[in-house]
């Protein structure tokens, strides 16, 4: 039985008759839509036609030539690859950790009435613009690790085989080390934060039932709430990551910017975003070298893409 | 009233844009901007001429003066006589000054150690790695040189300083221009890069066993401990006045081109080694004669009026004859040159 509704009558063609305004409303909301598909893949294609000329010119080999030579016309993607993987690993070694405490504390551990500011600080963490990391790691941490932390980790592992090398080297005080701190402090905001909330989302049934059987605090976060949220803190750490990957001002200010492969801790190195930062000034228009910065920007760009893509992928909302 | 305080609006507003209209932009080099930004300070309230000046290092300077985004480039680094004919610039000098080498060695003071030149060089290759290597304990009898590490610190971004540097290290040490060259911007061997001129006094400042290149006026401004640097005659000279004068004394202008004067390892027994004028370029087509001519006034007056200034800096004045080659370049190749 036909029921005929006040507001939409049907057609004999059984769609409904829609008023102009809808009509346009929905163009125009899917125009926007496509716009921001077609603003990314304008992205992708201008850097990589940009770095086309620095392909051709040095081949597949780019992507692991290590020499960058202003002088000489030779560049390589090398060194800032190498650096950008290493910082971002090194800071989620040591953000991983920490942001997994804190998200201990602040759903077991913690009084109820610390949860709310301890987890507003945490947040505000996230929203300091990242040149005052920059500005407050070369201020403040790079003279700490220059003065105390690396002559004495230098001096005390000087005659070690394997740990010589890596603690090794001139104490600049900036370095991989330096700049994988300062990239844990920013991106341990994004995993506590995930992480505090999947943890919250364990069924209490799971975690009640643990406690009557007599498990402690910690084996009940052990053995049922991270794996129950395993795939999903994966994802944070992924989003994490993805932040680490692109961090530009902050690593810039602390890496202490040598186009040369790191054999120690303490080396200077470079990341993809700090070289492009510190030699896009400079580089003219139509040179190799502007080409090949733009093609480290298409590296990075889908490096990125690729852990966002993931993180997303865990992240998405299971049916429990 | 609603009249009267939108007429009133208007007026000031214009001007306002009156009174902006007379800032004349530039960048590049940071060897010249502490130079620049007293002459501008002076300048303003007799030429009133505003100058908003960027030091973001000369290889971007070049860079933006080519793309004309601003009045005027200020670069430490000749252009080639080509480029300039390419990109329609015409070059001239303002001042001279040293680049001096300031280092962090506990125990050390300034106008102590005694390096040269080759040393210099090996020190920046990674040949020698400590303080107390035979070598430089050999030109320093009289220090104890502690068993330290020697952190070398450059230019991270593209500057005009360091192609003075580097030019001066091509010119003392063969292995250095084989492996290395001299450019704004190097594929240096060892070291960290720091951001600026001020980024190098910094690290350097801060990291025991540091040694780095900077402008006279940011060592002596920052009261970093410099060194007794050799020269051509092969005395050791201290960074002052009186040596960067006599370095500049020796230099012949007539030779070069463009006024592209190398002035590294100049001989005279007083002379600073590692030296440099730094230079203005200017486009021969601009968008905005007027403003051109507002460019040559300000130098024109930083000429006649600002040398006092310069050596108060620590920078050496140029001769009068180049001060007036100068001029004729501008009658010649700037339609809108105004002195």
């Amino acid at each position: 039985m036909q029921t005929a509704t006040a507001f939409a009558p049907a057609t004999r063609s059984g769609r409904r008759h829609r008023s102009v305004g809808d009509v346009i409303f929905a163009t125009v909301a899917r125009g926007l839509g496509c716009f921001v598909l077609l603003l990314l893949s304008a992205i992708i294609v201008s850097l990589f036609i940009g770095g086309l000329p620095s392909f051709r010119a040095f081949g597949v080999e780019f992507l692991w030539e290590t020499t960058w030579d202003p002088v000489k016309q030779q560049f390589g993607a090398g060194v800032p690859i190498f650096g950008t993987v290493v910082t971002s690993v090194l800071a989620l070694v040591i953000a991983v950790p920490l942001a997994f405490g804190i998200a201990f504390t602040l759903t077991e551990i913690a009084p109820a009435w610390m949860r709310r500011p301890v987890g507003t600080a945490i947040e505000l963490l996230a929203a300091i613009p990242s040149i005052i990391y920059g500005m407050w790691g070369f201020f403040v941490i790079v003279p700490i690790m220059s003065q105390y932390v690396m002559p004495t980790l230098g001096d005390t592992f000087a005659d070690v085989p394997f740990l010589g090398t890596v603690f090794g080297g001139a104490p600049f005080g900036t370095g991989i080390l330096t700049a994988a701190m300062v990239l844990a402090v920013m991106v341990i905001p994004f995993i506590a934060a995930t992480m505090r909330d999947v943890f919250l989302t364990v069924p209490p049934v799971f975690k009640e039932s643990a406690y009557g059987v007599g498990c402690t605090t910690w084996e009940v976060m052990r053995s049922i709430v991270v794996p129950y949220t395993r795939v999903s803190v994966m994802g944070g750490i992924m989003l994490g990551l993805g932040r680490a990957l692109g961090e530009t001002m902050a690593v810039t200010f602390v890496i202490g910017n040598a186009n040369r492969i790191a054999t120690s801790l303490f080396d200077p190195g470079n990341t993809i975003a700090s070289i492009v930062a510190l030699e896009f000034p400079e580089s003219a228009a139509g040179s190799l070298k502007l080409s090949s910065l733009l093609a480290l920007g298409f590296i990075l760009f889908v490096i990125s893409f690729i852990v966002l893509a993931i993180s997303r992928l865990l992240l998405r909302p299971r049916s429990a | 009233m609603k009249l009267v305080t939108t007429a009133l609006a208007i007026t000031l507003a214009g001007f306002s844009y009156a009174a902006q209209a007379q800032e004349i932009t530039g960048a590049g080099s940071t060897f010249a901007a502490p130079i620049y930004g007293k002459w501008a300070e002076a300048a303003q309230g007799v030429l009133g001429v505003k100058l908003n000046y960027q030091a973001i290092g000369s290889g971007a300077g070049i860079n933006q003066i080519n793309n004309r985004t601003v009045d005027f480039g200020a670069s430490d680094m000749p252009v080639a006589g080509d480029q300039l004919a390419e990109h329609k610039l015409v070059q001239f000098p303002t001042v001279i000054g040293g680049v001096v080498m300031a280092v962090n060695v506990p125990g050390i003071q300034t106008d102590q150690l005694k390096l040269t030149g080759e040393l210099l060089a090996d020190i920046y290759l990674g040949t020698i790695t400590k303080w107390n290597d035979p070598r430089i304990a050999a030109l320093n009898q009289g220090l104890t040189l502690p068993n330290l590490a020697i952190a070398p610190v450059h230019r991270a971004d593209g500057s005009g300083t360091t192609f003075v540097f580097t030019d001066y290290l091509s010119i003392v040490n063969p292995e250095w221009k084989a492996k290395v060259g001299s450019s704004t911007s190097v594929n240096w061997p060892v070291g960290s890069g720091a951001k600026g001129s001020d980024g190098v006094a910094g690290t350097v400042k801060q990291v025991r066993g540091g040694i780095g290149y900077v402008e006279s006026a940011y060592a002596t401004q920052n009261k970093l401990t410099m060194t007794l640097q050799s020269n051509k005659a092969g005395s050791f000279v201290a960074a002052s006045m009186k040596s960067y004068v006599a370095a500049a004394a020796s230099a012949d202008w007539s030779k070069v081109q463009n006024f592209a004067i190398d002035l590294n390892d100049q001989p005279g027994a007083e002379s600073w080694p590692i030296e440099s004028a730094t230079f203005v370029l200017l486009p021969t087509n601009p968008k905005d004669p007027a403003q051109s001519g507002r460019v040559t006034s300000f130098f024109d007056w930083a000429f006649n009026h600002g040398g006092d200034i310069a050596t108060q800096l620590l920078y050496v004045p140029l001769p009068t004859t180049v001060q007036d080659a100068i001029r004729a370049a501008w009658k010649a190749q700037l339609p809108a040159a105004k002195m």
